[in-house]
């Protein structure tokens, strides 16, 4: 039965929970598929997450490779397809806990790098699982910046083959997920030499493992890079080449080809390749960050509504958590940013999509854009969601330091995504060097892309409200942003200017200015993703209630935005200190609107019991119970003491007491 | 230390400092021969063959929980054949022995022990401290419950008093009432001190200690009555069995009652304690200690990233040249030397703390209990913000080594699981920033009531001097030299008054509109976290620029004076909202501010290494391949990974039991 503690939170709501679902999911359809997809994998044993905290880095391995292989036998059973509406949900259902990840980019890779010999050769055996893929990028020494990649690969005429050799020890691939135990072949980025001329980094299909015993191939090393903070299931792993030879076919030649004589040939637009790998940073915002904030946001809100604590009023029974102010300006903020990202991910999606259909008419005019767009939403979502994540687990007191509560496995996990995929920091000076060429074209007249023609509005101003009722009104915080969105684009690209005027070096003007261009950056992003917000809310007009909570939210994402960066936007006086105080009165009276829904806005989120795996954040509210039971569960309650024996008894009866 | 296998880059940062490490080392141990001490106590446990092992990382939980079982006890003996007693020094000893972990007798060592000191009748310590003393007894120290933690009057577990036989009977009535958390519960001890609510002649006394047996000696089987077990595995603590307890009717002889204060006769009668401000004394004491925690945590996080950041090289900063430290990249100096800077001012605060709690403890042994509000409120904060802030900043550490901070080899990772549950233990922090706040508003209200409050809450005197003319705090012009630490403070301590100030009357307001002083409380509590916050800004900068002029030489002065610059300009950065919206600094100010850090940033460049290199964490302490003292950090992150123990077989089982067959059937 559910705890009357929680019950009662959802005896109120505001708005029909299963309609935002709904909204949520994009429509009734895809709820639909979402849940019948989540039941299967559910339902079936192989699947259980359920001893996950107990298991070795060595277990939780080999449950991986159990899934993954488990899993191809699922798909075919359901008859699931890989382009079906049914695909999308089966990584969110497994919780991402399956190996050979990395096997997909494998065969992706193949198929957008590759020629279609390549493409008809590799992909129906590795379709097939005939051979195990990896991606072979980033090595010890480098990550987000490939062009100082130290592997190579020497062409050699004579024998038609490419020499492929790990020179130094930092240009040892370290990291590429499924190589360290599993893979039988893996993509290798290298530096191509041909006639000592180096032409940079290419791809290369190169075989490590032997496809009969699994045994290492001649020349190759390969093996686990030893744990981690997450990932204990992903065997990432170390290569090291010496003198591997592959046949010259084994280059990935699409775009670029060595001829049997050595001619380096270039061919066609690495473009779309380009998009490809832009779209990748898209493409994970939803699962790997997203989902981790929505799902941490669940069980610390559930949580807050059935932990009693100290009292609120005299003679009254302890008060719920969730009804300290405090605790509502922890977790409702993260719970507003999980549904403002949740819309701007659509708005990147339906960007992208219109990207990609101008792509294949080989129009790459939005590429500068997209690409701006990919780096600085992955940046900034990664960040903020990996802190809210963080801010839910301590929310949760002592209990949330227990890995039953599921929390620290989010977090631990959410926070790689901060790096993969390109290093924040550097991303955020990509999108910045974008803003600051738009902001140049802008200010000179000429057309820049949708997203940014806002630059061009520059008026100096002050914000018009009078009271704090006025902050409830989107256009007036919409303009707050974009006014210091602008502010921050501008002063960062005079400053540049100013440094080059002076004589400063260009790269060395650069560098001078990245701490205000990454703010420029994440400026840029809060303000598309506060507009974005007010405009989802104002479509879902037909769904009154739904369409009143959204709202709220959508305040007080934005109100506490401003009031975290009050700086920012008193810098030049566009709110003043008085109107600030007026922003911060809003936010706080909008926190107790939203605490009341607080549950059923999670409840919106429809995650099982199982998905959240959390012994504080389950549907019924049990949790003290549950955390009983879990713990009895845990090895170290079922097995004897290993120390007792060895060390506790001799100490307890003799040794010490002789002193 | 091996000079010549130094790598290059480090070699050449240390080359160009602008001071000698060494007497910045002096300063943090409070004195050479501090230093000489602590080195010398080191080298006892790293020279020791006994507290040699294999690298925890690659352990099992069962095994390192094994690991540091064994190094404990071994630990208290030769503690005792060498004859260390200061408590200083003990916990320098135990800290090389377990490298920065916690282990399994923390709480019999730091509470059961204590306690029994503290609160044990002479009767109670003849029977209890001498075997607790040899280890015959091990105890843990049991107050938090599954329902509860930092509330403790909430706290359910009873002891209800049986005149007939005269003894108690614990219970544990509900499944919140399950005692959850205490260290060295699960597994290791086999008596508990437990916090439970006192019940004799049908009304309950409030929370008491109780000395329960828990296991039987000899077997160490849990007694009749006795549920105990480990509560299974946490974000870190590893080696520590936190663990469970419950208890039915377990009867225990009113003896067992700690009774040095308060008391319960043979009959039943309930004897009051003199005071119980007493036991605050303990709590100031711990709170203390995890000031200099966060210093110290965030120090070896700031000294593996900085070192890190001067070995790897990456990307161009000028077209055509090789690829420059990551080092002198600004956005990396932004991240790391702003931390590196708070770790200096936090050190300097745990000193401050720690000396003026010895200062007042002689007059608390005296009965002059008169300062203990204000360091208890103090300390309540400071802990709160000091753990704060090294939480994140630890993970900014972590976030700017890029991938290979992710690696456990960094030992970024296991720094952050083992300091972040400072922040809920010994005090949730906003429940501690809420005790702070408290005290401020009663220091405020009793200026406004025309007294005047002394200490570090003196600056609300100036207040009523202010509201004579008739004139906000926020129209008053302070003239900010920004060169200048002293101006600084005064700049911090304005914005403290206005906090404060702004949040007295808005609680004020609430007060004004509903009724419950409660309700008021909690509705006010955001603005009261936030008046708390900027009143320990203002007093650790104050410490800060306060310990310059202490320090006699002229170069390490000078670079001290640059992290303190630092550390107090990046804070009005950050926080510029709060000193404009207070008309203590112009937003022409606030540009020249910005400026400023950034230009310390480049002063500071040269000397990262060498401020880090003052920390003076030995290797095996640090417990890092990044961050190794002589930089070769490819190599030995390779040599690492080798010991892996999914690389324990060349062909992984896996292979034949899942691969093989599926590549079969496909």
């Amino acid at each position: 039965s559910v705890n009357p503690d929680l019950a009662s939170e959802r005896q109120t709501a505001s708005f029909s929970v299963e309609g935002l679902t709904t909204v949520l999911d994009g429509g009734a359809e895809h709820t639909r598929v979402r849940r019948a997809v989540v039941e299967v994998i559910e339902r079936d044993p192989v699947f259980s997450r359920e001893n996950q905290y107990f298991q070795t880095q060595n277990e939780r391995y080999e449950a991986a490779v159990r899934k993954a292989v488990h899993l191809q036998k699922k798909m075919h059973e359901m008859g699931w397809r890989e382009d079906g509406p049914e695909f999308i949900y089966i990584y969110r259902a497994v919780a991402g806990d399956v190996a050979f990840l990395l096997h997909r980019v494998f065969m992706r890779s193949i198929s957008v790098l590759g020629s279609d010999e390549q493409v008809a050769k590799w992909i129906p055996p590795a379709t097939k699982h005939q051979l195990i893929g990896s991606y072979a990028q980033t090595e010890l020494g480098h990550g987000t910046y490939l062009q100082g990649l130290e592997t190579t690969a020497v062409f050699d005429t004579t024998t038609q083959e490419f020499i492929l050799n790990t020179p130094k020890i930092s240009a040892m691939k370290w990291w590429p997920g499924d190589m360290g135990r599993s893979a039988t072949h893996t993509v290798v980025f290298a530096q191509l030499y041909v006639h000592g001329k180096c032409y940079g980094v290419h791809p290369f299909i190169v075989q490590i493992r032997s496809l009969r015993d699994h045994s290492l191939c001649p020349g190759i090393t390969a093996g686990d890079i030893g744990p981690k903070m997450n990932f204990e299931h992903i065997d990432n792993g170390y290569l090291m080449l010496q003198n591997v030879r592959i046949p010259r076919e084994n280059m990935l030649n699409k775009f670029c080809e060595v001829e049997p004589d050595g001619t380096y040939i270039r061919r066609g637009s690495q473009k779309i390749n380009y998009f490809t790998m832009t779209t990748v940073r898209v493409s994970l915002l939803s699962d790997e960050v997203i989902l981790p904030l929505m799902k941490a946001c669940t069980i610390a809100i559930r949580y807050s509504a059935v932990r009693r604590q100290s009292k609120l009023n005299p003679g009254e029974e302890e008060a719920k958590i969730l009804d300290y102010q405090t605790q509502q300006e922890k977790l409702l903020p993260q719970l507003a940013a999980a549904y403002a990202f949740h819309f701007v991910n659509n708005y990147l999606h339906k960007l992208f999509d219109r990207g990609y259909k101008e792509i294949q008419e080989r129009n790459f005019n939005s590429l500068p854009e997209l690409h701006a767009s990919s780096s600085g939403f992955k940046a900034m979502l990664s960040q903020y969601c990996t802190a809210g994540v963080e801010i839910c687990l301590r929310a949760c007191g002592g209990h949330g330091y227990s890995l039953l509560s599921g929390l620290p496995s989010l977090y631990t996990k959410i926070l790689a995504s901060c790096i993969y995929e390109g290093e924040n920091t550097i991303l955020l000076l990509q999108t910045a060097r974008f803003l600051v060429k738009c902001f140049a074209a802008a200010s000179a007249g000429q057309p820049v892309p949708q997203s940014v023609t806002y630059l061009a509005a520059v008026k100096p101003g002050k914000c018009p409200a009078k009271n704090k009722l006025d902050f409830l009104n989107p256009d007036i915080y919409v303009e707050a942003y974009q006014h210091t969105a602008i502010r921050l684009s501008s002063s960062t690209a005079a400053k540049l200017q100013d440094l080059i005027q002076s004589g400063v070096k260009k790269h060395e003007a650069w560098n001078q200015c990245t701490v205000q261009l990454v703010q420029a950056a994440k400026a840029h992003c809060h303000y598309i993703t506060v507009k974005n917000f007010v405009e989802t809310v104002e479509k879902l007009e037909n769904k009154a209630g739904i369409q009143k909570i959204m709202k709220h939210l959508c305040d007080l994402f934005a109100l506490h935005g401003i009031f975290s960066n009050a700086g920012l936007f008193l810098h030049d006086g566009y709110i003043s200190g008085a109107q600030m105080d007026m922003i911060t009165a809003s936010y706080l009276d909008l926190l107790g609107v939203i605490r009341k829904d607080a549950v059923p806005l999670v409840d919106a989120f429809d995650f099982t019991d199982k998905s959240l795996n959390s012994a504080l954040g389950s549907y019924d509210g049990n949790v003290y119970q549950r955390l009983y039971e879990w713990a009895q569960k845990s090895p170290t309650n079922q097995q004897i003491s290993p120390a007792y024996e060895k060390y506790l008894r001799p100490l307890l009866h003799n040794k010490l007491s002789k002193l | 230390r091996r000079l010549t296998m130094m790598n290059a880059d480090l070699r050449r940062e240390r080359a160009a400092a602008t001071f000698q490490p060494e007497l910045l080392t002096h300063i943090l141990d409070g004195g050479a021969e501090r230093t000489r001490r602590r080195k010398e106590i080191e080298a006892l446990v790293i020279n020791d063959p006994d507290f040699q092992h294999e690298d925890l990382n690659f352990l099992s939980r069962s095994q390192r929980y094994e690991q540091a079982i064994r190094k404990s006890s071994l630990m208290v003996m030769k503690l005792r054949e060498y004859g260390i007693a200061d408590p200083e020094e003990i916990y320098w000893f135990k800290s090389f022995v377990h490298r920065g972990r916690p282990e399994p007798l923390d709480l019999h060592l730091g509470m059961f022990l204590p306690t029994l000191l503290t609160q044990a009748t002479p009767e109670q310590q003849d029977r209890f401290f001498m075997p607790a003393w040899n280890l015959e007894i091990i105890g843990t120290y049991a107050q938090t419950e599954m329902g509860h933690g930092t509330h403790l009057r909430g706290l359910e577990t009873t002891a209800t008093y049986d005149p007939a036989t005269q003894e108690f009977i614990l219970n544990s009535p509900t499944v919140t009432s399950i005692k959850w958390w205490p260290g060295g519960l699960g597994k290791t001890s086999n008596h508990a001190i437990v916090l439970a609510q006192l019940y004799t002649q049908g009304q309950c006394k409030g929370l008491h200690a109780f000395i329960v047996p828990i296991r039987q000696l000899g077997t160490h089987e849990p007694l009749p009555g006795i549920t105990v077990g480990d509560i299974g595995p946490k974000f870190g603590y590893d080696e520590m069995d936190n663990g469970y307890l419950k208890m039915d009717n377990f009867r225990i002889p009113r003896e067992n009652m700690l009774m040095k204060y308060a008391q319960v006769e043979p009959d039943g009668t309930y004897v009051k304690p003199v005071s119980d401000k007493l036991t605050y004394g303990t709590m100031v004491f711990i709170r203390s200690l995890i000031v200099g925690d966060s210093a110290r945590s965030l120090s070896r996080a700031c000294t593996i990233a900085i070192r890190y950041s001067a070995v790897r090289h990456q990307s161009e900063l000028k077209p055509g040249e090789p690829e420059p430290q990551i080092l002198d990249y600004q956005t990396q100096q932004y991240k790391l030397f702003p931390l590196l800077a708070t770790a200096y001012a936090f050190h300097f605060v745990g000193a401050y703390i720690k000396d003026t709690y010895r200062r007042i403890s002689g007059d608390i042994n005296a009965g002059d209990l008169s300062e203990l509000p204000e360091l208890h409120a103090l300390t309540a904060g400071l802990k709160a913000f000091t753990s704060w802030t090294a939480n994140a900043g630890i993970e900014e550490c972590r976030m700017a080594c890029g991938g290979h901070g992710y690696s456990r080899c960094s030992g970024i990772p296991d720094i952050y699981v083992t300091f972040t549950p400072s922040c809920t233990y010994e005090g949730e922090n906003t429940v501690m920033m809420l005790q702070t706040a408290r005290f401020l508003i009663k220091s405020y209200n009793q200026v406004i009531a025309g007294q005047r409050v002394s200490g570090m809450v003196s600056y609300l005197n100036d207040l009523s001097r202010q509201r004579i003319q008739p004139q906000h705090v926020a129209a008053r012009t302070v003239s900010v030299r920004i060169n200048d630490p002293t101006s600084l403070v005064e700049a911090y301590k304005a914005r403290a008054a206005r906090l404060v100030e702004a949040a007295a009357k808005n609680l004020q307001a609430e007060l004004n509109h509903r009724k419950s002083k409660e309700d008021a409380w909690n509705r006010t509590s955001v603005d009261l976290v936030r008046a708390s916050e900027v009143h320990c800004h203002y007093v650790i900068v104050k410490l800060f620029t306060a310990k310059l002029s202490e320090i006699s030489n002229a170069a390490v002065r000078a670079v001290v004076t640059e992290l303190c610059l630092l550390y107090a300009l990046y804070g009005i950065s950050k926080n510029a909202g709060d000193f404009m919206q207070a008309g203590i600094l112009t937003d022409a100010q606030i540009t020249q501010v910005n400026q400023r850090v950034k230009e310390l940033l480049a002063i500071i460049r040269p000397n990262a290494v060498a401020l880090v290199d003052s920390f003076d964490f030995h290797d095996t302490h640090l417990g890092s391949v990044l961050g190794r003292y002589d930089g070769n950090v490819y190599e030995n992150m390779f040599e690492w990974a080798k010991k892996s123990p999914l690389n324990k077989t060349e062909v992984h089982e896996s292979f034949h039991k899942h691969l093989k067959p599926m590549q079969a059937k496909l």
